[in-house]
Protein backbone atom coordinates (compact mmCIF):
# COMPACT_ATOMS: atom_id res chain seq x y z
CA UNK A 1 0.00 0.00 0.00
CA UNK A 2 1.26 3.45 -0.78
CA UNK A 3 0.98 5.88 2.07
CA UNK A 4 1.15 9.01 0.02
CA UNK A 5 0.67 12.48 1.27
CA UNK A 6 -2.96 13.39 1.47
CA UNK A 7 -4.23 16.33 -0.40
CA UNK A 8 -3.71 19.66 1.34
CA UNK A 9 -6.58 22.02 0.58
CA UNK A 10 -5.31 25.26 -0.92
CA UNK A 11 -5.98 28.50 0.89
CA UNK A 12 -6.60 26.90 4.27
CA UNK A 13 -4.62 27.40 7.45
CA UNK A 14 -1.12 25.88 7.40
CA UNK A 15 -0.98 22.15 8.06
CA UNK A 16 -0.93 21.31 11.75
CA UNK A 17 2.47 20.46 13.17
CA UNK A 18 1.92 16.80 13.93
CA UNK A 19 5.10 14.79 14.24
CA UNK A 20 6.27 11.39 15.32
CA UNK A 21 9.32 9.69 16.72
CA UNK A 22 9.74 5.93 16.50
CA UNK A 23 10.82 3.88 19.50
CA UNK A 24 12.46 0.69 18.28
CA UNK A 25 14.39 -2.13 19.87
CA UNK A 26 14.09 -5.78 20.74
CA UNK A 27 11.19 -7.43 22.50
CA UNK A 28 11.01 -6.58 26.20
CA UNK A 29 13.67 -3.88 26.09
CA UNK A 30 11.41 -1.27 27.71
CA UNK A 31 9.69 0.51 24.82
CA UNK A 32 6.33 0.58 26.57
CA UNK A 33 7.99 1.86 29.74
CA UNK A 34 9.78 4.60 27.81
CA UNK A 35 6.64 5.80 26.04
CA UNK A 36 4.73 5.72 29.34
CA UNK A 37 7.39 7.72 31.19
CA UNK A 38 6.76 10.86 29.15
CA UNK A 39 3.30 10.51 27.66
CA UNK A 40 -0.03 8.90 28.27
CA UNK A 41 0.09 5.49 26.62
CA UNK A 42 -3.01 4.79 24.63
CA UNK A 43 -4.18 1.56 23.09
CA UNK A 44 -3.66 1.25 19.36
CA UNK A 45 -4.01 -1.84 17.29
CA UNK A 46 -4.12 -2.58 13.66
CA UNK A 47 -5.45 -5.49 11.76
CA UNK A 48 -3.42 -6.60 8.81
CA UNK A 49 -4.59 -8.64 5.90
CA UNK A 50 -2.41 -11.73 5.90
CA UNK A 51 -3.41 -12.74 2.40
CA UNK A 52 -1.37 -9.82 1.07
CA UNK A 53 1.24 -9.12 3.72
CA UNK A 54 1.86 -12.38 5.47
CA UNK A 55 2.94 -14.48 2.52
CA UNK A 56 5.99 -16.38 3.63
CA UNK A 57 5.59 -15.09 7.16
CA UNK A 58 2.57 -16.92 8.49
CA UNK A 59 1.34 -20.25 7.26
CA UNK A 60 -2.30 -19.54 6.60
CA UNK A 61 -3.15 -22.78 4.83
CA UNK A 62 -4.52 -24.41 7.95
CA UNK A 63 -6.70 -21.47 8.96
CA UNK A 64 -8.62 -20.66 5.85
CA UNK A 65 -10.99 -18.24 7.52
CA UNK A 66 -8.61 -16.15 9.58
CA UNK A 67 -7.06 -13.86 7.03
CA UNK A 68 -6.10 -11.01 9.32
CA UNK A 69 -3.85 -10.70 12.33
CA UNK A 70 -3.87 -8.10 15.10
CA UNK A 71 -0.76 -6.06 15.84
CA UNK A 72 -0.70 -3.98 19.03
CA UNK A 73 1.52 -0.92 19.19
CA UNK A 74 2.74 1.38 21.94
CA UNK A 75 1.37 4.80 21.22
CA UNK A 76 1.77 8.00 23.18
CA UNK A 77 1.05 11.67 22.57
CA UNK A 78 2.77 14.81 23.82
CA UNK A 79 1.02 18.11 23.13
CA UNK A 80 3.21 21.20 23.37
CA UNK A 81 1.84 24.55 24.60
CA UNK A 82 2.12 26.03 21.10
CA UNK A 83 -0.23 23.33 19.77
CA UNK A 84 2.35 21.15 18.04
CA UNK A 85 1.88 17.46 18.71
CA UNK A 86 4.53 14.76 19.00
CA UNK A 87 3.47 11.14 18.78
CA UNK A 88 5.63 8.31 20.00
CA UNK A 89 5.16 4.97 18.28
CA UNK A 90 6.76 1.83 19.63
CA UNK A 91 7.54 -0.57 16.83
CA UNK A 92 6.03 -4.02 17.19
CA UNK A 93 8.74 -6.17 18.73
CA UNK A 94 8.37 -9.34 16.74
CA UNK A 95 10.18 -9.60 13.44
CA UNK A 96 7.06 -10.92 11.75
CA UNK A 97 5.66 -7.41 11.91
CA UNK A 98 8.40 -5.83 9.81
CA UNK A 99 5.83 -4.85 7.23
CA UNK A 100 4.47 -2.29 9.70
CA UNK A 101 7.74 -0.41 9.93
CA UNK A 102 7.60 1.40 6.60
CA UNK A 103 4.41 3.11 7.54
CA UNK A 104 5.62 3.89 11.05
CA UNK A 105 8.88 5.32 9.72
CA UNK A 106 7.28 7.32 6.91
CA UNK A 107 7.65 11.00 7.77
CA UNK A 108 9.15 10.33 11.23
CA UNK A 109 11.34 13.10 12.66
CA UNK A 110 13.75 10.63 14.17
CA UNK A 111 14.01 7.25 15.83
CA UNK A 112 15.26 5.95 19.16
CA UNK A 113 16.81 2.49 19.24
CA UNK A 114 16.44 1.26 22.78
CA UNK A 115 19.14 -1.24 23.65
CA UNK A 116 19.57 -3.71 26.49
CA UNK A 117 23.30 -4.02 27.22
CA UNK A 118 22.78 -7.67 28.20
CA UNK A 119 21.62 -8.51 24.69
CA UNK A 120 22.83 -5.83 22.34
CA UNK A 121 22.30 -8.09 19.34
CA UNK A 122 18.55 -7.62 19.64
CA UNK A 123 18.79 -4.10 18.27
CA UNK A 124 20.99 -4.81 15.23
CA UNK A 125 18.01 -5.22 12.95
CA UNK A 126 16.52 -1.86 14.05
CA UNK A 127 19.84 -0.11 13.45
CA UNK A 128 20.16 -1.72 10.01
CA UNK A 129 16.65 -0.62 9.15
CA UNK A 130 17.18 3.05 10.07
CA UNK A 131 20.60 3.16 8.41
CA UNK A 132 19.14 1.80 5.18
CA UNK A 133 16.21 4.21 5.30
CA UNK A 134 18.45 7.14 6.24
CA UNK A 135 16.24 7.92 9.25
CA UNK A 136 18.17 9.91 11.89
CA UNK A 137 18.41 7.79 15.05
CA UNK A 138 20.05 7.67 18.44
CA UNK A 139 20.92 4.59 20.49
CA UNK A 140 19.73 4.69 24.09
CA UNK A 141 21.04 1.95 26.37
CA UNK A 142 18.36 1.23 28.94
CA UNK A 143 20.00 0.74 32.31
CA UNK A 144 18.26 -2.22 33.87
CA UNK A 145 18.90 -2.95 37.52
CA UNK A 146 21.75 -5.40 37.60
CA UNK A 147 22.73 -4.93 33.99
CA UNK A 148 26.39 -4.23 33.34
CA UNK A 149 27.20 -0.55 32.96
CA UNK A 150 29.18 0.11 29.79
CA UNK A 151 30.27 3.48 28.63
CA UNK A 152 28.86 4.93 25.46
CA UNK A 153 32.08 4.33 23.52
CA UNK A 154 32.02 0.60 24.29
CA UNK A 155 28.39 0.35 23.20
CA UNK A 156 29.15 2.30 20.03
CA UNK A 157 32.01 -0.07 19.22
CA UNK A 158 29.88 -3.13 19.87
CA UNK A 159 27.07 -1.83 17.65
CA UNK A 160 29.39 -0.45 14.98
CA UNK A 161 27.26 2.64 14.36
CA UNK A 162 28.50 5.74 12.56
CA UNK A 163 30.58 8.19 14.57
CA UNK A 164 27.92 10.90 14.38
CA UNK A 165 25.13 8.70 15.82
CA UNK A 166 24.54 9.72 19.45
CA UNK A 167 24.82 6.84 21.93
CA UNK A 168 23.60 7.53 25.43
CA UNK A 169 22.58 5.71 28.58
CA UNK A 170 19.02 6.12 29.79
CA UNK A 171 16.53 4.98 32.36
CA UNK A 172 13.31 4.27 30.48
CA UNK A 173 11.34 4.71 33.73
CA UNK A 174 12.52 8.28 34.26
CA UNK A 175 10.68 11.12 32.58
CA UNK A 176 13.78 13.36 32.68
CA UNK A 177 15.97 10.66 31.18
CA UNK A 178 13.48 9.90 28.40
CA UNK A 179 13.15 13.61 27.71
CA UNK A 180 16.93 13.82 27.22
CA UNK A 181 16.81 10.88 24.81
CA UNK A 182 14.05 12.47 22.73
CA UNK A 183 15.88 15.81 22.71
CA UNK A 184 19.04 14.03 21.55
CA UNK A 185 17.13 12.35 18.71
CA UNK A 186 15.58 15.57 17.41
CA UNK A 187 18.83 17.52 17.87
CA UNK A 188 20.57 14.80 15.84
CA UNK A 189 17.91 15.06 13.10
CA UNK A 190 18.46 18.83 13.02
CA UNK A 191 22.25 18.42 12.83
CA UNK A 192 21.82 15.90 10.00
CA UNK A 193 19.50 18.33 8.22
CA UNK A 194 22.14 21.08 8.43
CA UNK A 195 24.88 18.72 7.26
CA UNK A 196 22.75 17.70 4.26
CA UNK A 197 22.04 21.34 3.42
CA UNK A 198 25.79 22.11 3.31
CA UNK A 199 26.46 19.29 0.86
CA UNK B 1 -0.56 -16.19 19.53
CA UNK B 2 0.67 -19.58 20.53
CA UNK B 3 -1.65 -22.52 20.94
CA UNK B 4 -1.60 -22.66 24.74
CA UNK B 5 -2.63 -19.05 25.38
CA UNK B 6 -6.17 -18.41 26.45
CA UNK B 7 -7.60 -15.06 25.39
CA UNK B 8 -10.66 -13.89 27.24
CA UNK B 9 -13.07 -11.00 26.88
CA UNK B 10 -11.50 -7.97 25.16
CA UNK B 11 -8.19 -9.78 24.68
CA UNK B 12 -9.95 -12.23 22.42
CA UNK B 13 -10.90 -9.37 20.09
CA UNK B 14 -14.28 -8.16 18.96
CA UNK B 15 -17.09 -10.58 18.22
CA UNK B 16 -17.51 -9.03 14.79
CA UNK B 17 -14.44 -9.61 12.63
CA UNK B 18 -12.76 -6.23 12.13
CA UNK B 19 -13.14 -6.01 8.39
CA UNK B 20 -16.83 -6.89 8.61
CA UNK B 21 -17.51 -3.21 9.35
CA UNK B 22 -15.78 -2.30 6.10
CA UNK B 23 -17.74 -4.97 4.22
CA UNK B 24 -14.54 -6.86 3.57
CA UNK B 25 -12.57 -3.98 2.14
CA UNK B 26 -9.00 -3.63 3.37
CA UNK B 27 -8.20 -0.54 1.33
CA UNK B 28 -9.84 2.86 1.30
CA UNK B 29 -11.51 4.11 -1.90
CA UNK B 30 -9.03 6.98 -2.40
CA UNK B 31 -5.50 7.72 -1.20
CA UNK B 32 -4.79 6.05 2.14
CA UNK B 33 -4.45 8.55 4.99
CA UNK B 34 -1.12 8.40 6.85
CA UNK B 35 -0.82 7.40 10.48
CA UNK B 36 -0.62 10.98 11.74
CA UNK B 37 -2.51 12.75 8.99
CA UNK B 38 -5.20 14.91 10.52
CA UNK B 39 -8.88 14.20 9.92
CA UNK B 40 -11.50 16.89 10.47
CA UNK B 41 -15.24 16.80 9.98
CA UNK B 42 -16.55 19.04 7.21
CA UNK B 43 -19.44 19.94 9.53
CA UNK B 44 -22.22 18.35 7.50
CA UNK B 45 -24.71 16.16 9.32
CA UNK B 46 -24.22 12.46 8.65
CA UNK B 47 -28.01 12.10 8.25
CA UNK B 48 -27.55 13.60 4.79
CA UNK B 49 -25.38 10.67 3.74
CA UNK B 50 -27.19 7.35 3.72
CA UNK B 51 -25.22 4.14 3.56
CA UNK B 52 -23.00 4.95 6.51
CA UNK B 53 -22.73 2.45 9.32
CA UNK B 54 -22.53 3.17 13.06
CA UNK B 55 -18.72 3.13 12.92
CA UNK B 56 -18.72 5.83 10.26
CA UNK B 57 -20.92 7.95 12.49
CA UNK B 58 -18.75 7.24 15.52
CA UNK B 59 -15.68 8.46 13.63
CA UNK B 60 -17.49 11.53 12.34
CA UNK B 61 -18.44 12.41 15.90
CA UNK B 62 -14.82 12.05 17.02
CA UNK B 63 -13.31 14.36 14.42
CA UNK B 64 -15.28 17.54 15.09
CA UNK B 65 -11.88 18.88 16.10
CA UNK B 66 -8.90 18.01 13.90
CA UNK B 67 -7.79 14.55 15.03
CA UNK B 68 -4.90 12.41 13.85
CA UNK B 69 -5.80 9.08 12.26
CA UNK B 70 -3.99 7.15 15.03
CA UNK B 71 -5.98 9.03 17.69
CA UNK B 72 -9.22 8.25 15.90
CA UNK B 73 -8.37 4.54 15.87
CA UNK B 74 -7.41 4.62 19.54
CA UNK B 75 -10.50 6.56 20.63
CA UNK B 76 -12.90 4.52 18.52
CA UNK B 77 -11.18 1.30 19.66
CA UNK B 78 -11.06 0.11 16.06
CA UNK B 79 -8.05 -1.27 14.21
CA UNK B 80 -6.07 1.31 12.30
CA UNK B 81 -6.63 -0.39 8.94
CA UNK B 82 -10.38 -0.39 9.46
CA UNK B 83 -10.41 3.29 10.44
CA UNK B 84 -8.39 4.09 7.34
CA UNK B 85 -11.03 2.48 5.11
CA UNK B 86 -13.93 4.16 6.93
CA UNK B 87 -12.22 7.57 6.82
CA UNK B 88 -11.74 7.00 3.09
CA UNK B 89 -15.50 6.49 2.75
CA UNK B 90 -16.20 9.70 4.67
CA UNK B 91 -13.66 11.56 2.55
CA UNK B 92 -15.30 10.28 -0.64
CA UNK B 93 -18.62 11.70 0.57
CA UNK B 94 -16.90 15.01 1.44
CA UNK B 95 -17.88 14.56 5.10
CA UNK B 96 -14.28 14.88 6.30
CA UNK B 97 -11.09 16.51 5.12
CA UNK B 98 -7.75 14.77 5.54
CA UNK B 99 -4.81 17.10 5.93
CA UNK B 100 -1.25 15.82 5.69
CA UNK B 101 0.78 16.62 8.79
CA UNK B 102 3.64 19.07 8.44
CA UNK B 103 6.05 16.62 10.05
CA UNK B 104 9.16 15.11 8.54
CA UNK B 105 12.83 15.42 9.22
CA UNK B 106 13.47 17.71 6.26
CA UNK B 107 11.64 20.69 7.74
CA UNK B 108 13.93 22.77 9.94
CA UNK B 109 11.11 24.83 11.44
CA UNK B 110 9.24 21.69 12.52
CA UNK B 111 12.39 20.16 14.01
CA UNK B 112 13.12 23.36 15.93
CA UNK B 113 9.60 23.70 17.29
CA UNK B 114 9.61 20.10 18.56
CA UNK B 115 13.08 20.55 20.05
CA UNK B 116 11.97 23.71 21.86
CA UNK B 117 8.80 21.98 23.01
CA UNK B 118 10.72 19.02 24.44
CA UNK B 119 13.22 21.25 26.22
CA UNK B 120 10.39 23.18 27.85
CA UNK B 121 8.66 20.03 29.18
Amino acid sequence: MVYGRSERPAGLAPAPVVTKILIAGGFGVGKTTLVGAISEVRPLRTEEDLSELGIGVDDTTSVELKRTTTVAMDFGRITFPGGAVLYLFGTPGQERFWFMWDELAFGALAAVVLADTRRLGDCFSSIDYFERRDTPFVVAANQFDGSPVYDAAAIRDALDVDRDVPVLACDARSRESVKEVLIASVAHALARHHADARR
Amino acid sequence: MTGDELWLDRDAGPVVRPYAVTRGRTRPPGIAAGLIDVVVSAGRRPAQAPGLGPEHRLLLGLCGEPTALADLASEADLPLGVVRVLVGDLQERALVKVVASAGGNQDEQVLRSVLDGLRAL
